[in-house]
């Protein structure tokens, strides 16, 4: 983690008083801790990270995670430690929408790479980094699942397949009109994750 | 017509609900095995299945729940490791898309079987919506009985949950899954003692992959004696397997195990032959980490047999000129792909994935990945490619995992049969990255 992101939001007082899970978020954490038995309420921590990063803007603050630490009553390392072990949550502030495109064999050879570089021409970015107005992220990510209908490309809770670029202008024309992706915490999800 | 078992009924609408899926048949398993045999009843029909680990390792399932300790009073588990992330492999993702109720029964029969009073299915967090539609159907199965107390009358009760990973291949490694699911970094563990023993929340354990369990829907229903007599020698029944590359119908086929290769790649039925009239060039058998084959190689044996899907067949020769049927992650190159780039593509793979535990694996592919690009870039130099020799055989078996393994055997079977493509890049520096996706736009 950079040392400028913690420094900023370190000390923000103001901030973490505004870091509480939503009525609605804290029903589905409370849910999810119950499907573990009684004092194994950490394993929850995962799908509670979910639930934080899509519920406190894309990213897992120092703050977010030392609330989640709070809310499972764990020490903070515990929840640090996973939080950047996994490759879904950011640790780093990212554009509302972040791209993440295959590009292990399957769909390097079905021309991930070229998707790759539509996109970058496209937003005028390189892989990594995020639009000036903020609304995407271009990033590559590593296998997901969806060789079979290569090239695809993952944003949010959404899988988007058998990409060509005549398929990435509508995505990211959907996008920037609707101002972010479909999130965990967007899906009916009365007991999920 | 070849027989299917898993994804006989995959046409039909609505397959995705539980009436539906009753209707044609479903949880005749549970129904059976509840009303009529006992758990040790229900392992005895799996162990004459021979029904062996569809996740890759091919271990006898009915030998893995023979191993599972039942000290009194301590709660033993299922987990279904649904963590798929094997490159080249989504069939698991495409069975419980569509038919989720295929996991659900043989969660409940496999649980009746092994004592779990409780199951878990970790899904790897890219899955979520996958993991919604199995919320859905446990949802279902709770409503019409199917979960919860005292199922059908019998005494057994059961719970079953999903939960989501967040990106991480190791976690498909079933101790580090175990950890994942435990709330911690997917580190995987020492092995004794085995999670039999000592696995979720160090309580008996056991952990299958979700095409297995979903077979044992067939095997209990038809019993494991007339299961074992479908597919070939010890590769008894029926296998998912992902086809993928450039193939003119990828996806997912169930086959019975012993259809000859040629058959998968080239039959209509299956892969209907290489995309744009090309010619094969190599084949990825089983996932990412299998050894990949050259064309003569995958069709034919080193004896000039017909390779055939199975688990013997395809080993026949062992690495030095067969692979392994793995997950079934099939993945088809044609005769324009460059082995040295599709091998930087898991080479990346592996070390983005490696958890950082073992020195050997951490460190090793990293190297790798460094080495191999430079084979891209024009700045190697023939003798690289015995430096890549000499690293991916240091890693092997010097690993908590086989994440090793899994990085180092790729690395090796490419230099075995395309050592020739490794040192003409590094004489002609002449690699160019063809444009894949305009050639392989459909001619209109």
């Amino acid at each position: 983690m950079s040392a400028e992101v913690h420094g900023t939001q370190k000390f923000d007082a103001t901030k973490r008083t505004q870091i509480v899970f939503s009525a609605s978020a804290m029903a589905l954490v409370q849910k999810l801790i119950s499907n573990y038995p009684k004092g194994k309420e950490k394993s929850a921590l995962i799908p509670v990270l979910h639930i934080a990063q899509a519920e406190f803007g894309g990213w897992l603050s120092p703050e977010v995670m030392d609330y989640v630490a709070s809310v499972l009553q764990i020490k903070p390392v515990e929840v640090f430690e996973v939080a950047s072990f996994y490759t879904m949550f950011h640790l780093k502030p990212v554009g509302k929408c972040v791209l993440e495109v295959c590009q292990t064999s399957s769909c390097w050879l079905n021309g991930a790479e070229d998707i790759v570089h539509y996109i970058e021409k496209k937003l005028g970015i390189k892989v990594g980094e995020t639009t000036p107005d903020g609304m995407f992220t271009l990033k590559v990510a590593e296998c997901l699942g969806s060789c079979g209908t290569a090239p695809m490309l993952q944003c949010g809770a959404s899988y988007h397949e058998n990409l060509t670029y005549t398929k990435v202008d509508q995505i990211l024309e959907q996008y920037a009109s609707e101002g972010r992706p479909r999130y965990y915490t967007d899906l009916d999800y009365t007991n999920t994750l | 017509m070849a027989t299917t078992l898993l994804l006989k009924h995959i046409a039909v609408p609505g397959i995705k609900s539980l009436d539906v899926y009753r209707n044609m048949g479903g949880y005749a398993s549970v129904e059976k095995a509840l009303r009529t045999l006992t758990p040790n009843q229900v392992t005895e029909e799996v162990k004459k299945s021979g029904l062996r680990g569809r996740g890759g390792a091919g271990f006898p399932t009915g030998m893995k729940w023979g191993f599972l300790a039942k000290p009194e009073g301590v709660p033993r588990y299922l987990v279904c490791n649904a963590d798929e992330s094997e490159p080249g492999t989504f069939k698991d993702r495409y069975l419980m898309e569509h038919i989720p109720h295929a996991l659900i029964e043989g969660m409940i029969t496999s649980s009746y079987a092994l004592g779990a009073r409780k199951s878990y299915i970790y899904i790897r967090g890219e899955y979520f919506y996958v993991s919604r539609i199995l919320q859905h159907a446990i949802d279902e199965a709770y409503a019409a009985g199917w979960l919860g107390e005292n199922i059908l009358g019998s005494g057994f009760s059961h719970d079953c949950y999903v939960q989501v990973g967040a990106g991480a291949y190791i976690c498909g490694e079933e101790t580090a899954l175990l950890e994942s699911l435990e709330g911690k970094r997917g580190n995987p563990r020492i092995k004794p003692p085995f999670p039999a023993v000592a696995g979720l929340w160090g309580c008996p354990t056991v952990v299958n992959n979700v095409e297995t369990i979903a077979a044992v829907c067939p095997i209990i229903t038809m019993g494991g004696e007339a299961y074992s007599k479908i597919g070939i020698g010890k590769s008894t029944g029926t296998k998912l397997i992902s086809a993928s590359g450039h193939i003119n119908k990828p996806g997912v086929y169930e086959i019975e195990l012993g259809l000859p290769v040629e058959e998968f790649i080239f039959s209509d039925a299956y892969c209907g032959g290489i995309r744009n009239g090309r010619k094969l060039k190599a084949v990825v058998a089983g996932g990412s980490s299998v050894p990949i084959l050259p064309a003569e190689l995958i069709l034919k044996t080193a004896q000039g047999e017909p390779r055939l899907m199975s688990y013997e067949s395809l080993a026949e020769g062992g690495f030095q000129t067969g692979t392994m049927l793995g997950s079934g992650g099939f993945i088809v190159m044609d005769d324009q792909t460059s082995i040295v780039k599709n091998l930087l593509t898991f080479a990346r793979f592996y070390h983005h994935e490696s958890c950082g535990q073992c020195s050997p694996c951490r460190e090793g592919t990293g190297w790798m990945e460094k080495l191999i690009s430079k084979f891209l870039s024009g700045t190697a130099h023939e003798s690289d490619v015995d430096l890549l020799w000499d690293i991916q055989s240091k890693i092997e078996g010097k690993t908590i995992c086989p994440l090793g393994e899994a990085a180092a055997w790729p690395v090796a079977a490419a230099i075995r049969h395309f050592k020739s493509e490794f040192l003409e890049l590094a004489r002609n520096k002449s690699y160019v990255e063809i444009n894949h996706y305009k050639r392989l736009q459909p001619v209109s």
